[in-house]
C-alpha cells in the first residue's frame, strides 16, 4: 500500500453532514433520489452489468472460433450474439459509463456544485437508460437481432430478426445520452462556483463538456436514421431499401455521422480520467492544460468531419475518400498533442506508482497503437485490404477497449476511496492490472495480423489456415475476463471491509480531494471559493495542506 | 526483405500487380506506427522508473509536490505537432494517390459480370458463358469486374490481390485486378449478409493465356454470341415492345445510337449512357429519367440473371454503333398520354 502522503493527508473536515450513503436506507431514497451522486452509483451497476452481459457474449464468440466450422453454436446464433456484444458495450456500457457514472458523481463536485443542473431530468435520463436496456435486452429474448450493431440496410431492413424493437429500444437509449449531454452542458456553464473559472477546471470536465457537445449534436441523427430503418422495414417507405427505390449508401453515411463522433463520446471521457490520473499521481500539473482542454474540443469539432472514412470501399466517390482521409489526420494529431501532454507531465514529477496510474501506461501503449492503427486505416489505399477484417475489429477495441475500458478501470480505482471512503487493496490491483492489460494485447495483437491475412469480421467459419491466430485471441481473452473478474472481487471486498480512506489518500491537488470521503448529499455546506485551481502543486504545502485555501462564504 | 516483412506481418501472397505496391506502403507505416507505439511507451515507462516516488521518501515526510514550474518551449511544441501532421498528411496523400491507382480500372480491361447474392457469387464472361463460385481469368491481363447484388450488400475481396469493393444492390461498382501468377485465389464475402456470410466464399483461378484459351475452347459453346443472346433475352422479357431499335421514339428511348452517347435526364443532367447507366436503369429506372419520358419502366431486378443482364448491355453496346435514322429525342408533339415533353414532368 502506497502511504499517504504526509504533506497531502490534512485533518479530517468538519463533518456537519452524513454522508450521501447514509442519507437514507430505503429502497425508495435511491430510486427517487435526485442527487447526482446517487443517480451516477445507478448508473455505475447498470454499466458494470452490461459490461458483464456483453463480456459474456463476447466469451462465447471467442469459444465459438476456437475452430474453423462449428465449435458449439450455430451461425444464427453467432450472427445474434455479435451484434448484441456491440449494442450492449456500446449503447449500454461504453457510451454511459463514464460520463454518466463518473461524470454525474464528480462533475458537479469539481465545479463547486451541489447537483447538476436539472436534478429530475437527470433521475429521468437513468431510467429511460433502463427502459432503453429493458428494450435491447428483450429483442434478444423475443427473436434476436442480427444486423449487426450497424443495421446496414437492406439487411436491417429484410433480416428475419427483430429489428424494429432494436432500433426503438437505440432510440431510447440515446434519448438519454442526450439528456444527460444537455445537463451537463447547462451545469458546466452555469453552476461553477466563484473562481472556478474555464481555465480552471479539472480537465475531466473539459472531457465531459466536449462529450455532451457531441452527444447533444450527434445522437439525434442516430436516433432519426434508426427508427427510419424501423419505417423502412415497417411502413415500407422505402428510403434505404433498393428494392424499393432507396439508397443504402445513404443510410451508411447517417449512420456514421453519428457513429464516428460516438467513437469520441466513448474515448473523450476516458482522457479526461487519465489527464486527472496523471497529474494526480505524478503530483505535476499538466504541461500544457490548454494544449489538453482545448484538444478535447477540436477533436469534439474534427470529428464530425470524418465519418467517410468508414466508407471507403462502399462505392462512394473517389474523392470523397480523399477528403476524408485527409481530415481524419486531424483528429489524430489532436489525440497525438494529449499523449505527449501526458507523458511529458510524469517529467520530473514525484511519481506514486498506484493501480490507477498503471492503467495510464497501460492506456497510453494501447492508445497509441490504437491510433496509429487509425491513421494506417484513413491511408486510403490501405484501408482497402484492411476493411472490414479483422484488422478493423483489433483498432477499434485497441480504441476502445485499451482506451475507454481501461479509462474506466483507471477512474475506477483513482475515485474509489472518494466514493466508497475506503481504499482498496493495491497488490490485488497490481495482479489484475497486469492481466487486464497482457490479456488484452493477446486478445487482439493476433487480430491485427489476421486482418492482414485477410480474415473478415463477422464470421462464425473461416478458412482453416487462420485457426491458430484464433486461439491465440481466445486464450487472451480468457486472461482478460479472469482479470475483470478478480477487479470485481476485491473491489466488492474493499467495499465492504476496506481501509478508511480519508478525504485525500493520493496527495491529489484536485477539487474533488477537498471534500470528505463520501461526500455529504450536497457536497459542501457553503459554496465554496477556491483560491488555488486543481494542479496548483508548484505551491508546495502551504497552510493547511487540503484544499487549505477552502473558504466559506 | 519485402518476403521476411511479408511474412512476418502474416499478409497473403502477392498475387495482383498492385499488390506489392501497397505491401511496400503498409510496411512503412506500420513500422512507423510501431516505433511510435514503443517509443512512447518508453519514455512513460522511463520517467516511471526515473522520477517513481521511491518508498523510504514517501514516509520520509518529504513534500507532496513534484514542484516543476517546467515549460515546454512553444517551437519545439509546434515544431512535433507540425512534423507530425505533415507525416500524418504525408501518409494520407501517397494513400489516396495509390487509392485513385486501385479504383481506375485501365482502358481495355477485359469484362467481367459479377452478381452477389445470399450466398454465392456467379460470373457472367464477354463470350457469354457464365460460372458460379469460380472466377476463371488469364494472367497479365487487367480484368475489370462489374458488380451488383441481387440482395443485400456484399464485398468483393480477394485477400492475395488486395482489392475490395462492396457490391451494393441497386448499384453497379467496379474492381479491377491483373493477376501477375497464375494460381487459385480465396475470394471471400467481406461485408456482413446474413446466415451464411461466412460461407459466401468463392475463388478466382488464374490460368495463363494458352491453359485459359484452352479452358475457353474446353467448354461447351455458347450458340451465339453474348450481343445475339442479349438481343433474345431483349425481345422475351419485353424491352424491345417500349424501345425501337431503329431510331423511332416509342414508349421508351430508342436503343440505336444509345450507347455511348449522352442522354438528358429529365433532372437537366446529362449522363454518358455507359454499362453503369443502363443497368442500373434495368434495376431502377426511376432513378435517371431520360428527358422527355414517363417513368413507366418497371424494375428487371430478379428477372434478368447475371448473364441476361451481360447479354444485354453487350446488345446495346453494339446498337450503340447504329446510327440512328431518326433523332434520338422523342418529337415535340409526342403520342398523347404515352410520353409527354420534358417540361411537363412534375
Amino acid at each position: 500500500m502506497i502511504p499517504d502522503h504526509p504533506a497531502a493527508a490534512p485533518a479530517e473536515p468538519v463533518v456537519h453532514e452524513i454522508d450521501f450513503w447514509r442519507d437514507g436506507r430505503t429502497v425508495g431514497s435511491w430510486l427517487l433520489t435526485k442527487d447526482h451522486k446517487r443517480i451516477g452509483i445507478m448508473f455505475l451497476a447498470g454499466v458494470t452489468l452490461a459490461l458483464l452481459v456483453g463480456g459474456v457474449f463476447a466469451l462465447i464468440l471467442r469459444l465459438e472460433l476456437l475452430t474453423p466450422d462449428r465449435t458449439f453454436i450455430g451461425p444464427n446464433a453467432f450472427n445474434q450474439l455479435f451484434t448484441h456484444h456491440g449494442v450492449v458495450m456500446i449503447f449500454l456500457f461504453m457510451i454511459p459509463a463514464i460520463p454518466a457514472g463518473f461524470g454525474n458523481f464528480f462533475v458537479p463536485i469539481m465545479i463547486g456544485a451541489r447537483d447538476v443542473a436539472f436534478p429530475r431530468l437527470n433521475l429521468a435520463s437513468f431510467y429511460v437508460y433502463v427502459a432503453g436496456a429493458i428494450l435491447l435486452l428483450a429483442t434478444l429474448l423475443i427473436g434476436g437481432l442480427d444486423t449487426g450493431w450497424t443495421f446496414y440496410t437492406p439487411y436491417s431492413t429484410t433480416s428475419y430478426s427483430t429489428v424494429a424493437l432494436a432500433v426503438v429500444g437505440v432510440f431510447v437509449v440515446g434519448v438519454s445520452s442526450i439528456l444527460t449531454g444537455l445537463n451537463f452542458i447547462v451545469t458546466i456553464h452555469t453552476l461553477r462556483a466563484e473562481g472556478v473559472t474555464w481555465h480552471r477546471m479539472p480537465l475531466f470536465v473539459w472531457a465531459i463538456y466536449a462529450t455532451s457537445i457531441i452527444q447533444v449534436l450527434a445522437t439525434p441523427v442516430l436516433g432519426m436514421s434508426v427508427l427510419l430503418v424501423g419505417a423502412d422495414r415497417v411502413l415500407h417507405w422505402g428510403l434505404f431499401e433498393p428494392a424499393l427505390g432507396g439508397d443504402p449508401v445513404l443510410f451508411q453515411h447517417l449512420f456514421w455521422f453519428y457513429s464516428h463522433p460516438a467513437v469520441y463520446i466513448m474515448i473523450l471521457p476516458a482522457m479526461g480520467v487519465v489527464s486527472e490520473v496523471v497529474s494526480s499521481f505524478s503530483h505535476n500539473p499538466p504541461i500544457s492544460y490548454r494544449a489538453i482542454a482545448y484538444s478535447s474540443l477540436g477533436i469534439a469539432f474534427i470529428g464530425f468531419l470524418t465519418w467517410g472514412h468508414h466508407m471507403f470501399v462502399s462505392g462512394m466517390s473517389v474523392f470523397d475518400a480523399g477528403a476524408f482521409g485527409i481530415l481524419s489526420m486531424f483528429v489524430a494529431i489532436f489525440s497525438a498533442v494529449k499523449v505527449f501532454t501526458w507523458t511529458a507531465t510524469l517529467y520530473r514529477g514525484r511519481i506514486a506508482v498506484t493501480t490507477p496510474l498503471l492503467y495510464f501506461f497501460g492506456f497510453t501503449f494501447l492508445f497509441v497503437f490504437g491510433g496509429m492503427s487509425g491513421v494506417a486505416l484513413a491511408t486510403a489505399s490501405l484501408d482497402i485490404p484492411w476493411h472490414d477484417t479483422y484488422f478493423v475489429v483489433a483498432h477499434f477495441h485497441f480504441i476502445m477497449v485499451g482506451g475507454t475500458l481501461t479509462g474506466f478501470l483507471a477512474a475506477l480505482h483513482y475515485w474509489f476511496p472518494k466514493v466508497t471512503g475506503r481504499m482498496y487493496s493495491e497488490r490485488w490491483g497490481l495482479v489484475s492490472s497486469m492481466l487486464v492489460t497482457l490479456g488484452f494485447f493477446f486478445t487482439f495483437m493476433p487480430q491485427f495480423l489476421l486482418g492482414n491475412a485477410g480474415m473478415p469480421r463477422r464470421y462464425w467459419s473461416y478458412p482453416a489456415h487462420y485457426q491458430w491466430m484464433n486461439v491465440l485471441s481466445t486464450a487472451g481473452a480468457s486472461v482478460l475476463a479472469l482479470g475483470l473478474l478478480i477487479t470485481f472481487g476485491y473491489l466488492t471486498a474493499a467495499v465492504l471491509r476496506g481501509r478508511r480512506a480519508g478525504p485525500n489518500p493520493w496527495g491529489s491537488r484536485s477539487y474533488e480531494w477537498r471534500v470528505p470521503s463520501p461526500p455529504p448529499t450536497h457536497n459542501f455546506e457553503t459554496l465554496p471559493r477556491w483560491r488555488k485551481g486543481p494542479y496548483d502543486y508548484h505551491y508546495g504545502n502551504g497552510g493547511a495542506g487540503n484544499g487549505d485555501d477552502r473558504q466559506h462564504a | 526483405m519485402n518476403e521476411l516483412l511479408r511474412q512476418l506481418l502474416y499478409l497473403p501472397p502477392q498475387a495482383s500487380t498492385v499488390a506489392r505496391g501497397v505491401d511496400h506502403f503498409h510496411m512503412v507505416v506500420i513500422i512507423t506506427s510501431v516505433l511510435g507505439a514503443v517509443g512512447v511507451a518508453a519514455a512513460v515507462a522511463l520517467f516511471l522508473i526515473r522520477y517513481g516516488r521511491r518508498r523510504e521518501e514517501g514516509r520520509g515526510g518529504m513534500r507532496a509536490a513534484g514542484g516543476r514550474v517546467a515549460h515546454v518551449p512553444f517551437g519545439l511544441e509546434i515544431g512535433v505537432i507540425g512534423g507530425l501532421l505533415a507525416l500524418f498528411v504525408t501518409f494520407g496523400v501517397i494513400g489516396f494517390r495509390q487509392f485513385v491507382h486501385l479504383r481506375t480500372p485501365p482502358p481495355g480491361a477485359m469484362e467481367i459480370y459479377v452478381v452477389g447474392k445470399q450466398w454465392m457469387w456467379s460470373y457472367a464472361y464477354p463470350d457469354g458463358s457464365a460460372t458460379n463460385h469460380d472466377l476463371y481469368v488469364p494472367v497479365g491481363k487487367p480484368i475489370k469486374l462489374l458488380m451488383t447484388s441481387r440482395d443485400v450488400i456484399h464485398s468483393f475481396w480477394v485477400p492475395a490481390f488486395r482489392q475490395k469493393q462492396d457490391v451494393v444492390p441497386g448499384r453497379m461498382t467496379t474492381l479491377w485486378f491483373e493477376v501477375a501468377e497464375p494460381g487459385t485465389y480465396e475470394v471471400l464475402c467481406a461485408e456482413y449478409c446474413g446466415t451464411q456470410h461466412s460461407t459466401m466464399r468463392g475463388r478466382v483461378i488464374a490460368l495463363d493465356a494458352e491453359a485459359y484459351a484452352r479452358w475457353s475452347e474446353g467448354r461447351a459453346a455458347p450458340e451465339q454470341d453474348l450481343a445475339a443472346q442479349g438481343e433474345r433475352r431483349a425481345a422475351e422479357v419485353g424491352c424491345l415492345r417500349c424501345h425501337t431499335v431503329d431510331g423511332a421514339p416509342h414508349i421508351g428511348p430508342t436503343f440505336a445510337g444509345m450507347f455511348g452517347s449522352q442522354v438528358r435526364l429529365a433532372t437537366g443532367q446529362r449522363v454518358v449512357a455507359d454499362a453503369a447507366y443502363v443497368t442500373e436503369s434495368m434495376m431502377d429506372p426511376e432513378v435517371k429519367i431520360h428527358a422527355g419520358f414517363l417513368p413507366v419502366m418497371p424494375s428487371y431486378r430478379g428477372i434478368l440473371q447475371a448473364g441476361d443482364t451481360a447479354a444485354i448491355v453487350a446488345y446495346l453496346r453494339k446498337l450503340g454503333e447504329v446510327t440512328a435514322s431518326q433523332p434520338v429525342s422523342p418529337p415535340a408533339q409526342g403520342l398523347p398520354g404515352v410520353h409527354a415533353p420534358a417540361e411537363e414532368i412534375p
